[in-house]
């Protein structure tokens, strides 16, 4: 960037050896400093052809390596999901689906199997996705009591008004509001089959699916040490089966700190969304974590969407340094540095051709 | 300003401020006043009723202490933005909306705040002076005895007593002088800022004792005129019958004025407090607006299209989308009882009114304080610029009013005064001419004269009679006086520094007069050995060429005014002759002496007058006892009428002024204000057109303008004046359509369209003209016999000026200069227009023009007062216009269109987000984001670029006047441009929010698999938006101060700094902690901030690739251009030195190579 840098401040330093001669008459004269004269030393880049030129080869030489990397690395992701919702007659869910009543005691199950052409290497993790749900609408987004969650005794038995009518049934709701009421609630259960027949549940690890802070600080049970007795003035909500202080058996994933609980009440940012349910971790260094072959999907279908269309899916999913799978920061690097390395060259020949003669053509005027 | 009047039991005065405020009492609302002088009860007027006025208390601040906050509430609330945004406040009080009120009602709560913080300190300060000004001791004549009082106790009649350099506390009537002749001095620097001092006389032969004085003062009702008043007094003696005295302004010590020279006076209170001229003349002027506010209204209006046009998108989309199954309610999304009740049309509008709410913040409350706080701030500096320092008068200019700083880039004609503006109004005596024979007198420095030498050879030419005649003249008929020794010097007294030119210094006398013509011709009379001693009490003196002094009885002054071009003196010499002496102009000489006379003179003036001086006919006329008594009593009548005095004195004026001989003419040069040629070239470089309006004769305008370069040699002039109508075939009317048929012809159809007039080439390809008209013409033009034709004449006459390069508009009343100005301000395209000028006849065009610009001339402080800007010099008006107007016009006009075009790209992804939130109204971005974006995060830098942005630096716009062609007409903000702004927002918005969108098909963005939510997703939006306009902002930046530095970087710094500590904290205040590690979490993830990196290049490429695909424009690419007009520049310095009339045709013929 070509830059030409005026200090024009060569007559702001007669301003000192005036102002004591002049200082016995108070003249009005305007003070002569270079800020009140507009005189700032001031840098004066100038954007050019030759100047930009330069810059747009740089991006497009940095940028396309960076956006065929991140292409690479999504590829690399690997990822398998599965609609489970039933709404096919030929889905194993579907009479779950179709059967589905709040009051139902028994639990409804249906088992999916899918297989894994690609062993699944490192760390997996399940995400549960639902579409056509509009977790950011406006009043399920405020349907819920921050300081009732973090452990405040008197949004416990008083909760915020925000969160109607999920508020009161007879006594206050804890967790109150929409978002709490509506927590997903199906189970999911992943089994391996072995090729010579046998079925081995995967295990899965419900800690390290919420964010570090949303556990530690934000997310705080009332004070007491026994959490039934905590929770004793406080109705569950409405559509849970079971009250919150039963979420686990963990004391340390119970109540408002159950990590599926705080997951869920992080709205989404789009009416598709996945969330992040379980995370299957690498167990040595020999066998992947999810070897090729067949598996089934074990579901506890408590969770209703055919009433407003919505889907449901389980995803496993490998993590890179980027995050999940997703094309697009690829694609956007590469055509970007496409961009500007055409742009680049167009300029180039834009400038060699003209920008010479535009020079020449000025001096002699 | 509202001012309120301070008197009791008269409270209808507050509903008309502007009217005559009378506390006479109501059945006293007549057009006089009287006044019992001492309060003493006199002998036979009607029983005494001591009638009631105000109190001399001053009440100059608006506010109390109980009613301040709901006034100024009211006052600021009556503003339409303020107003708007007070509305939606409401809204979100009432509805229930996205956003909280706290988000538009802590912006608006911080507007108002600051706005009645600075209004109140103002009022503070009022109340201060007022305090200061009402509590202050003077000295009060009761009953013979001096009684010290608190200023605001005075009451109308009470004798009060000043002492020197003390000001007056209320307009008083003088009685007593302790100068023995009656008069004394007084500066009214603080009303009209002339320093000079004025001469007051008390009322003639009032009794030397007060004590005894019974008198009776009737005088008119306050009006604010500081230089009217009429009144009379009657003074009651025993035993006689009641004497009458007339009062005029010379008897009136006005209220804020400073006495002078004088030891002490005593005066009646005439006006007291809010009825004092001073008070009366607070009325603030009508407020000019510019024509950038014109296009921001626009734009709001454009905007507040779109914001209207989303509200209903969205809504009619939510009710289309809620009325497919399970889509309003499902299970998991209940509503609440209440919802559930409110009538269907009702929940339509609301929500309708919610999202007007969430866009609301497309139309911004801080765009009105950001333009006010620039306009405010840029303002100073002008007034701190020391090019525009004077070290003459020891000033620099002055802005009255920061609203119009813009219009100064903007101009496009520009209306001057000659004398004082274009010309110095610094007067030199040349020539003149007596009977017939020429007279001259020149320095030898000048090389330029057939100089008639030495005084003594006048006599050869003219009888010394007739010569010394007219040299007493000179040193009679003036209004001029000697100044004191000892006196204060003042910068005024600069004046009479031209005298040392003269050989003799100890002849070199200070002289004050109003008007510079008179000084330099009474200098002259002195070269002839004529001196003028002084004025003491009535009696002229004057010391002759034999050093005898000569002294004259001043019997009358019959001033000069502008209407009647003359003045006149009638004067007793010794031996009893009475003499009246008049100079004036030849139009209004002419016509009344003796036409045989004329013709010998009249070739002298005509010469003269087209050589550029300023001529002044000398005649005079004796008067025999009878027609002398004649005169006296009705110049005296004239003098004490209550009503129409004006117009009486007129008349008389004229019955005495008539059956005069003429005697002689003078010629005054006036010369070139510095730089004046160079300016009025760089002004016509900028594509301004410049009129000349000047009440001068045209020939001596002409020669003016020819010296300014306003018209060249090879300028065809089209003359459209008294002597060009006259034709005998035809009547005038006929002949004035003629000729502007034939003109219009000439050049407007005849001209090549595009380049005709507007460009000064240099080349000669076109055919300049100049277009000259005088006032007598201008009248018939404008209002011709048959109205049906005043369209038509207008519209030619101004089409005609379009094409001209320079307009002479010559004998100009003032009256008709703001006419000129108002017909080309309301003609096609609405051209903003300048005025400039330095005297009381500008005052009209002054404050018609769009823009007014004062000089601190020498002709008093009226103009100055009354302007928008004031400079000391003509010469500084190529900056103020060039470069300081250019580039108060830029900074503004990219003010403007960033402000839209940020908040655009801030609220365009919240709309677009309505699509995937189910129309809900739920907002993108943290409430916190919302209030703070325009108030904090992207406010400085633009209020810093709209300070001290300078794209072409001050030296190149000044050396090359065409680039301010390049923003003429609103250039950067009309509507290309702003679509312009607005496409780029548009782009800008949806890059934003698609780029975020498809990155959040996969919300899992951190490396440990966990996912991000909505607010997550709004806070990658926003960061990308704050330091995407930053960075738009940086790259218009041309002129990188450490300010722009540091306010530029520093807002970002502080954009992270401020999210990582809203998101740090769990607030106990806030309902929702939904910004809890948001943006650190977001930190966190890498694809996040590659995200981040890529939307801001992406959407800075358009700017960086037009940028560079445009004309390079800086400080390189200028430097080539200039050359030419330097070397004119250099010329015309060196050339200004010498004599006017070889200037005006050596340079032209330089110019035009």
């Amino acid at each position: 960037m070509a830059s030409s840098y005026s200090a024009k401040e060569e007559d702001g330093h007669h301003s000192g050896s005036a102002g004591l001669g002049g200082a016995a008459i108070r003249t009005r004269k305007p003070d002569n400093t270079a800020f009140k004269q507009q005189r700032l030393p001031a840098w004066q880049p100038i954007l050019t052809a030759g100047t930009v030129l330069p810059a747009f080869f740089v991006i497009g030489l940095i940028f396309i390596p960076i956006g065929i990397g991140l292409y690479v690395t999504s590829n690399n992701i690997k990822e398998i999901e599965i609609d489970y919702t039933g709404t096919d007659m030929s889905s194993p869910c579907f009479n779950c689906s179709q059967s589905f009543s709040w009051n139902s005691t028994t639990p409804c199950k249906c088992i999916l199997s899918f297989s894994l052409d690609q062993p699944f290497e490192s760390n997996v993790f399940m995400y549960y996705g639902l579409s056509n749900f509009y977790q950011n609408h406006r009043r399920y987004v405020k349907s819920r009591d921050d300081s009732q969650l973090n452990g405040d005794e008197r949004s416990l038995k008083e909760p915020s008004k925000e969160c109607e009518p999920y508020r009161v049934n007879v006594k206050p709701i804890a967790p109150c509001g929409a978002i709490a009421n509506s927590m997903f609630n199906d189970t999911l259960d992943l089994f391996y089959l072995d090729p010579n027949g046998t079925k081995t549940q995967i295990p899965l690890i419900k800690k390290g699916i919420a964010w570090w802070t949303d556990k530690h600080v934000k997310f705080r049970n009332p004070p007491g040490s026994n959490l039934t007795a905590v929770f004793i003035d406080t109705a569950k909500p409405v559509n849970w089966h079971k009250p919150v202080y039963e979420l686990d058996t963990d004391p340390d994933n119970n109540g408002f700190i159950n990590e599926d609980f705080i997951v869920w009440m992080r709205t989404a940012a789009l009416p598709t969304f996945r969330k992040l349910y379980r995370i299957i971790q690498k167990k040595n260094n020999q066998t992947p974590t999810l070897p090729r072959g067949n598996y089934t999907l074990e579901v506890t279908y408590n969770y209703p969407v055919r009433s407003f269309e919505g889907r449901k899916r389980m995803i496993l999913s490998t993590i890179s340094w980027m995050g999940g799978k997703n094309p697009f920061l690829g694609i956007a690097y590469i055509t970007v540095g496409s961009i500007c390395f055409f742009l680049g060259v167009v300029l180039l020949f834009i400038h060699h051709k003209y920008g010479n003669r535009n020079n020449s053509s000025d001096i002699p005027s | 300003m509202v001012r309120k009047c301070a008197c009791r039991g008269c409270p209808n005065h507050q509903k008309q401020p502007r009217r005559r405020k009378s506390c006479g009492g109501d059945e006293k609302r007549v057009d006089s006043r009287t006044i019992y002088v001492g309060h003493r009860p006199c002998p036979d007027t009607e029983a005494f009723i001591p009638s009631k006025f105000c109190d001399n208390r001053i009440v100059s601040s608006k506010y109390t202490v109980w009613n301040f906050l709901p006034k100024n509430l009211f006052e600021q609330f009556r503003r339409i933005a303020n107003f708007y945004f007070l509305i939606i406040f409401l809204v979100q009080v009432i509805v229930d909306t996205p956003t909280s009120p706290v988000t538009s009602g802590l912006p608006l709560f911080f507007v108002i705040t600051v706005t009645a913080i600075k209004q109140g300190y103002e009022d503070w300060l009022r109340h201060k002076a007022d305090y200061e000004v009402n509590k202050y001791p003077v000295t009060v004549l009761e009953d013979g005895r001096s009684v010290k009082k608190e200023s605001e106790k005075i009451k109308v009649g009470d004798v009060v007593e000043v002492v020197e350099d003390e000001t007056f506390p209320c307009d008083l009537i003088l009685l007593q002088s302790s100068r023995e002749d009656g008069t004394c001095f007084v500066t009214t620097a603080s009303l009209d800022g002339e320093s000079n001092h004025k001469t007051h006389y008390t009322v003639p032969d009032t009794e030397k004792d007060l004590q005894s004085l019974y008198a009776t003062i009737e005088c008119e009702q306050p009006q604010p005129d500081l230089y009217k008043f009429v009144g009379r007094m009657h003074i009651y003696k025993p035993e006689q019958e009641p004497a009458v005295r007339s009062l005029g302004p010379e008897n009136l010590l006005l209220k804020g004025a400073t006495l002078k020279n004088t030891k002490k006076i005593n005066g009646v209170a005439v006006y007291t407090g809010m009825e004092t001229k001073m008070a009366l003349n607070y009325q603030g002027k009508s407020q000019k607006r510019s024509a950038v506010e014109k296009s921001i209204n626009a734009f709001l209006l454009v905007y507040l299209c779109i914001l209207i046009s989303k509200a209903v998108v969205c809504t009619t989309l939510k009710y289309i989308w809620q009325s497919k199954d399970g889509q309003d309610e499902p299970w998991y999304n209940q509503k609440t009882q209440k919802e559930k009740d409110t009538n269907m049309y009702l929940k339509m509008f609301t929500d309708f009114l919610s999202f007007m709410v969430l866009f609301n913040f497309i139309i911004p409350v801080s765009m009105y304080v950001t333009v006010e706080m620039q306009k405010f701030l840029g303002s100073f500096f002008i007034t701190w610029d020391k090019d525009f320092f004077d070290p003459e008068i020891q000033e620099g200019a002055l802005v009255n009013t920061s609203d119009l700083n813009e219009e100064l880039g903007q101009v496009e004609y520009v209306f001057t005064d000659k004398t004082g503006t274009l010309t110095q109004n610094n007067m030199e005596f040349i020539e003149c001419c007596i009977d017939g024979f020429q007279y001259k007198h020149r320095d030898e420095l000048d090389g330029f004269t057939v100089t008639d030498g030495p005084v003594s050879k006048l006599q050869q030419r003219a009888g010394q009679e007739k010569e010394e005649l007219f040299l007493r003249a000179l040193c009679l008929c003036h209004t001029v006086q000697v100044k004191e020794d000892g006196a204060e010097e003042t910068p005024r007294d600069q004046v009479d520094g031209i005298d040392g030119m003269f050989p003799q210094p100890e002849e070199e006398r200070g002289f004050i007069a109003s008007s510079p013509d008179e000084i330099a011709l009474v200098k002259g009379a002195m070269r002839y050995g004529f001196t003028f001693l002084g004025l003491e009490s009535k009696c002229m003196k004057i010391k002759n060429r034999q050093n005898d002094v000569e002294e004259y009885k001043l019997l009358h002054v019959l001033n000069f005014d502008p209407v009647r071009r003359r003045m006149s003196v009638i004067v007793q010499t010794r031996s009893g002759e009475t003499l009246l002496f008049c100079k004036g102009a030849d139009s209004s000489i002419f016509p009344r002496v003796k036409p045989e006379e004329v013709e010998r003179i009249r070739l002298h003036v005509e010469r003269n007058a087209t050589e550029g001086y300023r001529t002044l006919c000398v005649a005079y006329k004796q008067l025999s006892a009878e027609e002398y008594a004649m005169a006296d009593t009705g110049l005296r009548e004239a003098r004490l009428a209550l009503q129409d005095r004006e117009e009486k004195l007129m008349a008389m004026y004229n019955q005495v002024e008539t059956g005069m001989s003429l005697i002689g003419a003078t010629a005054v040069e006036d010369r070139l204000q510095e730089e004046a040629a160079e300016t009025m070239e760089a002004l016509q470089g900028a594509g301004m057109k410049i009129w000349v309006l000047t009440g001068d004769k045209m020939e001596t305008a002409k020669s003016t303008c020819y010296a300014c370069r306003l018209f060249q040699r090879g300028t065809e002039l089209l003359e459209l004046t008294v002597r060009t109508l006259d034709d005998e075939r035809l009547k005038r009317e006929e002949k004035l359509i003629e000729l502007l048929r034939d003109y219009h012809r000439r050049a407007v159809q005849d001209a090549p369209p595009v380049k005709a007039g507007v460009t000064r080439s240099w080349s000669k390809a076109n055919q300049e003209y100049g277009f000259i008209i005088d006032g007598a013409t201008l009248s018939l033009l404008m209002n011709p016999p048959r109205d049906a034709d005043a369209t038509l004449y207008r519209s030619l006459f101004l089409q005609i000026c379009q094409n001209c390069t320079a307009v002479l508009c010559c004998r100009m009343a003032p009256l008709q200069k703001a006419q000129i100005v108002k017909m080309v301000k309301n003609s096609k395209g609405s051209p903003i227009t300048l005025s400039i000028g330095d005297g009381a006849n500008d005052v009209s065009m002054i404050l018609e023009a769009h823009v007014g610009i004062g000089i601190k001339g020498k002709e008093g402080r009226q103009a100055v007062r009354n302007s928008d800007y004031a400079i000391p010099k003509l010469k500084h008006l190529k900056k103020l216009l060039l470069a300081h107007g250019h580039l108060y016009y830029v900074r503004i006009a990219h003010l403007v269109q960033y402000f839209f075009y940020k908040n655009l790209c801030f609220i365009l992804p919240q709309f677009l987000y309505q699509f995937f939130c189910g129309y809900s109204q739920q907002p993108l971005y943290d409430a916190a984001y919302l209030t703070m974006y325009n108030i904090c995060f992207t406010s400085m830098p633009i209020l810093a670029y709209s300070l001290l942005e300078q794209h072409i630096s001050i030296e190149i716009l000044l050396v090359n006047a065409s680039l301010y062609r390049e923003i003429a007409k609103n250039a950067m903000l009309r509507w290309r441009p702003f679509l312009y702004w607005t496409v780029l927002g548009l782009f800008q918005g949806l890059l934003f929010f698609f780029g975020v969108r498809f990155l959040f098909s996969n919300p899992a963005l951190q490396d440990n698999g966990q996912v991000f939510g909505n607010w997550s997703y709004g806070t990658i939006v926003f960061t990308v938006l704050v330091f995407t306009v930053t960075l738009k902002l940086a790259l218009d930046t041309r002129h990188w101060t450490w300010i722009n530095h540091f306010v530029i970087w520093g807002s970002l710094a502080f954009y992270v700094f401020f999210s990582f500590f809203w998101g740090g904290i769990i607030w106990p205040f806030l309902k929702q902690q939904r910004l809890y590690f948001v943006f650190a979490n977001m930190l966190s993830s890498v694809s996040a901030w590659l995200v981040i990196i890529i939307l801001i290049l992406l959407s800075l490429l358009p700017e960086i690739l037009l940028v560079v695909l445009r004309k390079p424009r800086g400080p390189h690419s200028r430097q080539k251009k200039p050359g030419q007009s330097n070397v004119v520049g250099s010329q015309s310095s060196q050339s200004s030195a010498r004599p006017l009339l070889m200037r005006t045709f050596s340079d032209e013929s330089n110019s035009v190579k």
